[in-house]
């Protein structure tokens, strides 16, 4: 699936998209297997109560499975306006 | 409906002439537009980043939530991303609608909503440096009022 990553998520990943190959079922999943890579996601994802990830493009929880999704992305929350 | 995403500035007064224009016989239009501003001073300029895709779909989303809970004839929501001078516009909304009561609220809610909820994110860049601007408990708070 494709990952993304905006804001200082993508700063302290270090790129702002990448191609995931994972059998992760829910977010917490994916966010632990990324968390385990290497020390620049763990940064990004030390605390994951101060990001927001949505699924393909539609708001969720950290619990929501991953079923059928498509593109993951992962932000700090929103300051539009 | 419009909603627009874009990197351009643009001139709100031309927008709200124009969108009164297309609203004509509704009665009522409200508009609203930010502006960036420099508080602590020293701002060299914002870049608002913003998520292409879920952007325009969650603020369509949003405008359809304001069309089912008040009375609007027209709306419109322009919102910048990219690099912005101290001054310049971020983004506007308006409203129109036979009722000045539901224009008012609607650009309210719009406004609360386009803040938490549409995937943008405002960094500010100084002489010192860059800083991603936080997102405020006030802010999410402000939802619950609607």
């Amino acid at each position: 699936m494709d990952v993304l990553y905006f804001a200082w998520v993508r700063e302290r990943i270090g790129l702002p998209r990448e191609q995931v190959e994972t059998r992760a079922a829910t977010v917490n999943e994916l966010v632990a297997e990324l968390v385990a890579r290497e020390e620049r996601y763990a940064a990004a994802f030390s605390d994951t109560t101060a990001l927001r990830v949505a699924l393909d493009q539609v708001l969720a929880d950290f619990d929501a499975s991953l079923s059928g999704v498509r593109e993951v992305a992962f932000f700090p929350p929103m300051t539009g306006g | 409906m419009i909603v627009r995403v874009q990197d351009a500035s643009f001139d709100a007064g031309e927008e709200l002439n124009a969108f009164s224009a297309g609203a004509a016989g509704a009665g009522a239009v409200v508009s609203f537009t930010g502006i960036v501003r420099d508080l602590a001073g020293g701002l060299q300029h914002m870049m608002i980043e913003h998520y292409p895709g879920m952007t325009e779909r969650a603020i369509a989303e949003i405008v359809d939530e304001a069309l089912s809970r008040w009375y609007l004839t027209d709306a419109l929501v322009i919102h910048r991303h990219g690099k912005l001078a101290p001054g310049a516009p971020i983004m506007m909304v308006a409203t129109a609608s036979a009722h000045r009561a539901d224009a008012f609220a609607a650009a309210d809610f719009l406004m609360d909503y386009l803040k938490s909820r549409a995937p943008f994110w405002k960094k500010e860049v100084t002489a010192d440096g860059a800083d991603w601007v936080a997102a405020k408990d006030t802010d999410e708070a402000a939802l619950n009022r609607w």
